[in-house]
């Protein structure tokens, strides 16, 4: 394990995703402690510039943007890593049995995430969106649905591909019972691209859910939130931009760093190849 | 001295034209099939769920008498299955009801919105295929030089950003702060064909252009690269076979269907980056009419605009396993079943999974 | 074969070095030469650095190795210094490759008719259609494919193995090179066909005046074919010499052991392992390679050894070059031929389908017991299957399996105690253990999945089992992917020792394992069953590891047993026309 820190850690593009992950999580987190004022009064002229006592200006309601920058991480940040969470162990669970089991099931579970994976991601939690309402837990749970078809077959593919190897062969011949193989065998093998799909669907998350809230979907104002402020600010763009670019920078952040992380993962894990990879000895 | 008979030969022509025509029907059969269970499941969520979708939609303030009438229009007094039938049926024929809200054809409303959309797409894809295409080919060859290295960077740079982000930093780069060339919001005038309006697209194009791309030129790259790295590759260059032909003879057929595939993938990613660019840009398409169909929660609009959305996909997918077994030799070409007479094959039988 | 002057010799390498891009030498100081007309054998076991000097010859390096120094004159004309433009031309018209395993070395999405037109097109785009087409008629009457016009639109996957080894080799001949480099062309074919294959091989280089570098590890199939022979060890010419000389009175050590551990079909000697096993790369001796698994190393050896000619067209590079002859030394056969005994397992009328294909067709098979019985068979006989099937890996198949008196199902659920006593031993050591699982957990999770035994008494029967196939017990600790390929084959088996079993089923379990290696776990197997009294079911393709391993055979051609007996009756006299074939086609040492 110390092995692929190592290598992870060794790349300067992790380097730079864990600092702007840390970054925004650190934001996102105690961001509401650090404000300056409450996000929700208005104290300043209708998108003021930015001077002393207000960093980054005032929005289209006179509400100073930094410390609403402060407060507005914190339902991107819990939703994504809900949502990526909340997909990644069902999801996988799903795959394994599908990829090791009998034919039939098999294509059932296949033929289930192609009718999921029909409607691009957004659509669906639109969909059911407008007509169940907005409640947060509703959205992450629509999004994990989302979510799961990709990594389902993910799953699949490398469950596949380990069934083939002969020691999970040797395992069934031997007898062991259908449990251990997929935890001892099979699980270990493909957990690592596993994760790997975790950072993916963290990023995918993060622009789902800015994107609901830009649309209107998310939190309701007053709230302050990043996706949100967005929205709100966008009229006032060419006189305060700032209103609009500072929660930009944070999700692009967010969003980025997480990415980057994930990449460098896929690539450690290629790396670390065996001593003797000679085709006879 | 003759080599190995005909035995080959002759015991697969006999399994020549069934082999591959079963697998077509199977997969129009299978396509259908995903077909059928995404108008459900889009009938589910709009009319099924909701337990009283007439209350839902006039919302809390409406009158019992208002809500009954909307129940009488909708067919909603009749069984669920009855309704689907009956609306599964219309959807066929291209009759969605009638907007909520407008009271217009809600087929007739998707229509006129749907070419805008088109046209955008069609500029998007014209733009980011060719480029992500010959892009990777370029940067596989070039492999690990700095060019390579550079290009990935920002390659994994716009590939994380969200489509939005990418959005609204192009309005600031383009349209406000640091130049002012292009206008942030697309006003079309619907009188007029989209393609004649350059100007309007040209931001809405570059945002999906630049979230797609990266995504496909990725792929192509890495398909590129395995397909160079090939035993068969490593014995046309011992042929002294010219390396420009070894890329585009020996690699790139090989490096197609990994492209294919990955071309099937973008069609959801277009489709959902259409909804959010036009809601950006507020450009007319179909994806804004969507999001205003969804505010006012104007069933009929939305059912018909995600059912054409889902059927697109599902549409593409099939056509893309189809060209893929067009393009895949072995695929298409009956073979002998089992395993490779002359040669010591391990033969794999049926045992469990596969 | 000593070094004649340059216009003698149609292809002579001179000092030829490769290393890899940090400087570790994967050959050092390679010097030979080929004269037209003749084939030279280089025989090498993995590791030795064989692949690498054919590409050498042809003016390339695998990916992140360089050749560091040294000449490659074909003709007079050093290879190595030509430019990149001038290389291409000469690659396929001057010099030209056959690589090993014919179906990944042909273009899957390329028809045979565009291959052979390419070549034609790159390095003689002067010629005209039909001029074009008259070289490819002859090119591949030469090789010896029947060509029509349909057979040259199909695609590689529509050819068998021998049609596709056959179609690089009319590729490699096509221009008319001066020197062809196989690379182990006939490792991934059938007897049959390899048989055929050498045939052609044999008459291109006599009638054509080509010369020809044969790279193999398979000594029985060089001794057919070739002129001289060139022995390596750990990058490292050890001995060269003609065909005679080398396989009648080999004077290096490693020569004669590696003759030893060869299995040969008229089995005139037992099979007898090398102690020890080849250096890693980076893990090479200063001084003699080989003399940690010499018996007659000595102070000396610390050492390099230089290449020093002995007799005309014999050099040897050792301190001790042995002195007395081979045939002297030699291991008689050791035991007499066991005779029958009841049996432990027997199937009857075993059939089984592929699709529509029949794989098995009523087979009856006995497996006596304490005794080795060899199931031999090219592709597509169905041998595999028919392993599989005693484990119930064979879906559909049907017919009776009695074991130790009792019925068992071909395919269903079966039993612990039965799953236990018979064994199955896959064929690639690479995929057979859990690479995220240390030695000692795999031997654990069987141990007490079958005996519930865990703790010390758990360890001692793991070192024990490791002992018995004589790895260190040490081992336990690490994990597959530090250990070589014989090592992981030899936990395989362990693994299925650890359980006790009353029969081990081994499924071509030697085929992906170098020579000595092979030898080695040959002699595990002897050694067990003599002292557990295992029966075992041995899968080959190999006479000569029949003749090395089992008591009995029995011949498996398109799913029926059409021979069966002992296999000195077998071998010696065999009765049935496919068995007789197989017999003539193996190679065997010609001396």
């Amino acid at each position: 394990m110390s092995r692929v820190s190592h290598s992870l850690l060794a790349q300067p593009q992790v380097r730079l995703g864990v600092t702007l992950t840390a970054l925004v999580l650190i934001l996102a987190m105690i961001g509401p402690a650090l404000a300056p004022v409450s996000p929700q009064s208005m104290v300043g002229p209708s998108y003021g510039p930015p001077g002393p006592g207000a960093m980054l200006g005032y929005d289209y309601l006179g509400r100073d943007v930094w410390s609403r920058l402060l407060h507005g991480g914190r339902s991107v940040v819990w939703m994504s890593f809900a949502a990526s969470a909340l997909a990644l162990l069902p999801g996988a669970i799903i795959g394994m049995v599908a990829g090791f089991s009998r034919r039939r099931l098999d294509h059932a579970v296949v033929w289930a995430t192609d009718v999921l994976l029909a409607f691009p991601d957004l659509i669906l939690v639109l969909l059911v969106v407008s007509m169940l309402g907005r409640q947060p837990w509703l959205i992450v749970l629509t999004a994990t649905i989302s979510f799961l078809p990709g990594v389902i077959r993910l799953a699949r593919g490398l469950t596949l591909g380990i069934s083939s190897q002969e020691y999970v062969e040797a395992a069934r011949l031997m007898g062991y019972p259908y449990r251990q193989i997929i935890v001892h065998e099979i699980l270990p093998n493909i957990a690592p691209p596993l994760l790997v799909q975790f950072g993916i669907m963290l990023t995918w998350a993060i622009a789902i859910f800015s994107v609901l809230s830009f649309l209107g979907y998310g939190v309701a104002p007053p709230t302050a939130d990043w996706g949100l402020m967005i929205s709100e600010n966008r009229t006032g763009l060419m006189i305060q931009p700032h209103a609009v670019i500072a929660p930009v920078v944070m999700i692009g952040f967010f969003a980025l760093g997480t990415n980057l992380i994930a990449e460098g993962a896929s690539r450690a894990k290629a790396r670390i190849k065996p001593r003797r990879s000679a085709a006879r000895a | 001295m003759s080599d190995e008979t005909e035995g080959v030969l002759s015991r697969t022509q006999r399994f020549a034209v069934p082999s591959w025509l079963y697998w077509l029907s199977a997969r129009l059969a299978a396509g259908l099939a995903t077909a059928l269970a995404v108008s459900i499941l889009v009938f589910g969520a709009t009319q099924a769920l909701p337990s009283d979708p007439a209350r839902v939609i006039l919302g809390p303030d409406a009158t019992e008498q208002s809500i009954q009438t909307l129940r009488r229009q909708l067919g909603l007094d009749r069984p669920l299955p009855e309704q689907y039938v009956h609306w599964a049926g219309r959807a066929l024929m291209g009759d969605f009801g009638r907007s909520l809200e407008s009271d217009q054809p809600a087929g007739q409303l998707v229509a006129e919105r749907f070419g805008n959309s088109a046209a955008l797409m069609i500029y998007v894809l014209l733009l980011a295929v060719p480029s992500a295409f010959l892009g990777g080919i370029a940067l596989a060859v070039r492999r690990d030089s700095l060019l390579d290295h550079w290009l990935m960077n920002l390659v994994i740079l716009l590939k994380a950003l969200p489509a939005f982000v990418i959005g609204i930093g192009l309005i600031l780069l383009l349209s406000t702060t640091v130049f002012r060339i292009l206008p942030a919001v697309s006003l079309l005038n619907p009188a007029v064909s989209p393609f004649l309006q350059p100007l309007c697209l040209i931001l809405p194009t570059l945002t999906l252009v630049l979230t797609i791309a990266p995504v496909l030129l990725r792929q192509v790259r890495t398909a590129m690269i395995e397909a160079l790295q090939t035993e068969y590759v490593a014995a046309a260059r011992l042929r002294g076979i010219s390396e420009r032909r070894i890329v585009w003879r020996h690699a790139v057929p090989n490096a197609l269907v990994p492209v294919i595939q990955g071309i099937a993938l973008m069609s959801r990613l277009l489709l959902g980056g259409a909804v959010i660019v036009e809601a950006v840009f507020s450009y007319p398409g179909i994806g804004n009419a969507l999001n205003s169909a969804i505010e006012v929660r104007d069933v009929p609009v939305i059912q018909a605009i995600t059912l054409i959305m889902a059927a697109s996909v599902v549409t593409i997918n099939l056509l893309a396993d189809i060209l893929t077994v067009l393009v895949t030799p072995k695929l298409r070409t009956p073979t002998n079943a089992g395993s490779h007479p002359g040669t010591r094959a391990q033969l794999k039988l049926k045992a469990g999974p596969t | 074969m000593s070094v004649l002057p340059s216009e003698a010799c149609l292809l002579q390498v001179r000092n030829l070095s490769v290393s890899l891009d940090d400087g570790t030498r994967i050959v050092d100081d390679i010097n030979f030469s080929v004269q037209s007309g003749k084939i030279l054998g280089v025989v090498g076991e993995s590791g030795s650095g064989k692949t690498s000097i054919a590409t050498a010859l042809l003016g390339d390096a695998r990916d992140g190795a360089v050749i560091s120094s040294g000449a490659v004159l074909i003709g007079g004309r050093n290879i190595l210094d030509l430019g990149a433009v001038e290389l291409r031309h000469v690659r396929g018209a001057v010099v030209s490759h056959v690589a090993q395993d014919p179906a990944l070395a042909l273009n899957p999405m390329v028809r045979i008719c565009d291959l052979l037109d390419e070549m034609l097109f790159t390095h003689a785009p002067e010629l005209g259609k039909s001029e074009r087409q008259r070289r490819i008629r002859e090119a591949t009457s030469e090789v010896g494919l029947t060509v029509t016009p349909e057979f040259l639109r199909r695609f590689p996957h529509q050819l068998s193995g021998g049609q596709q080894q056959r179609v690089l080799l009319a590729l490699a001949v096509l221009l008319k090179p001066r020197v062809i480099v196989l690379d182990e062309p006939t490792t991934a074919l059938d007897v049959t066909t390899q048989a055929r294959v050498l045939e052609t091989l044999r008459d291109l280089s006599r009638h054509r005046g080509i010369g020809a570098v044969y790279v193999s590890h398979d000594l029985a199939v060089v001794s057919e074919l070739v002129d001289d022979i060139m022995v390596l060890y750990a990058g490292r010419i050890v001995e060269r010499g003609t065909r005679e000389q080398i396989l009648s009175n080999p004077l290096h050590p490693y020569t004669r052991a590696l003759l030893e551990a060869a299995p040969d079909i008229d089995g005139e000697h037992a099979v007898r392992p090398i102690p020890g096993h080849a250096p890693a790369l980076r893990e090479r001796p200063a001084g003699c390679e080989f003399a940690p698994r010499c018996a007659r190393s000595s102070e000396r050896c610390s050492r390099k050894p230089e290449l020093k000619d002995i007799g005309a067209d014999h050099s040897i590079s050792c301190h001790h070059a042995m002195a007395t002859p081979w045939l002297a030394e030699r291991q008689e056969r050791p035991a007499p031929m066991r005779r029958a005994a009841a049996a432990l397992a027997t199937l009857s009328s075993v059939s089984a389908h592929y699709g529509h294909n029949p794989v098995l067709s009523d087979v009856d098979l006995e497996l006596p017991r304490g005794r080795c019985t060899a199931l031999i068979g090219e592709s597509g006989s169905g041998k595999t299957t028919l392993a599989r099937s005693l484990v119930g890996l064979v879906e559909g198949a049907r017919g009776s399996f009695v074991y130790d008196g009792r019925p068992i199902v071909l395919h269903g659920s079966r039993s612990r105690e039965f799953r236990r006593k018979v064994q199955y031993v896959f064929q690639n050591p690479y995929r057979a253990l859990n690479p995220k699982q240390t030695i000692g957990d795999i031997l654990r999770t069987a141990v007490h999945h079958f005996f519930s035994i865990e703790g010390a008494e758990a360890e001692r029967e793991i070192a024990s089992s490791l002992t018995r196939v004589a790895l260190p017990p040490e081992i336990a600790r690490r994990h597959p992917r530090d250990l070589s390929g014989g090592e992981r084959q030899r936990v395989a088996v362990a693994r299925a020792l650890i359980c006790r079993p009353e029969l081990l089923i081994c499924d071509e379990i030697t085929s992906a394992l170098d020579v000595s290696v092979q030898a080695a776990i040959i002699d595990l197997l002897r050694r067990l069953q003599q002292e557990a009294s295992l029966t075992i079911l041995f899968v080959t393709h190999d006479l000569g590891v029949v003749r090395a391993v089992a008591d009995f055979v029995a011949v498996l051609q398109n799913g029926e047993i059409v021979e069966h007996g002992s296999v000195h009756t077998v071998l010696e006299n065999p009765g049935h026309a496919y068995t007789q074939s197989l017999v003539a086609n193996s190679p065997r040492f010609r001396r």
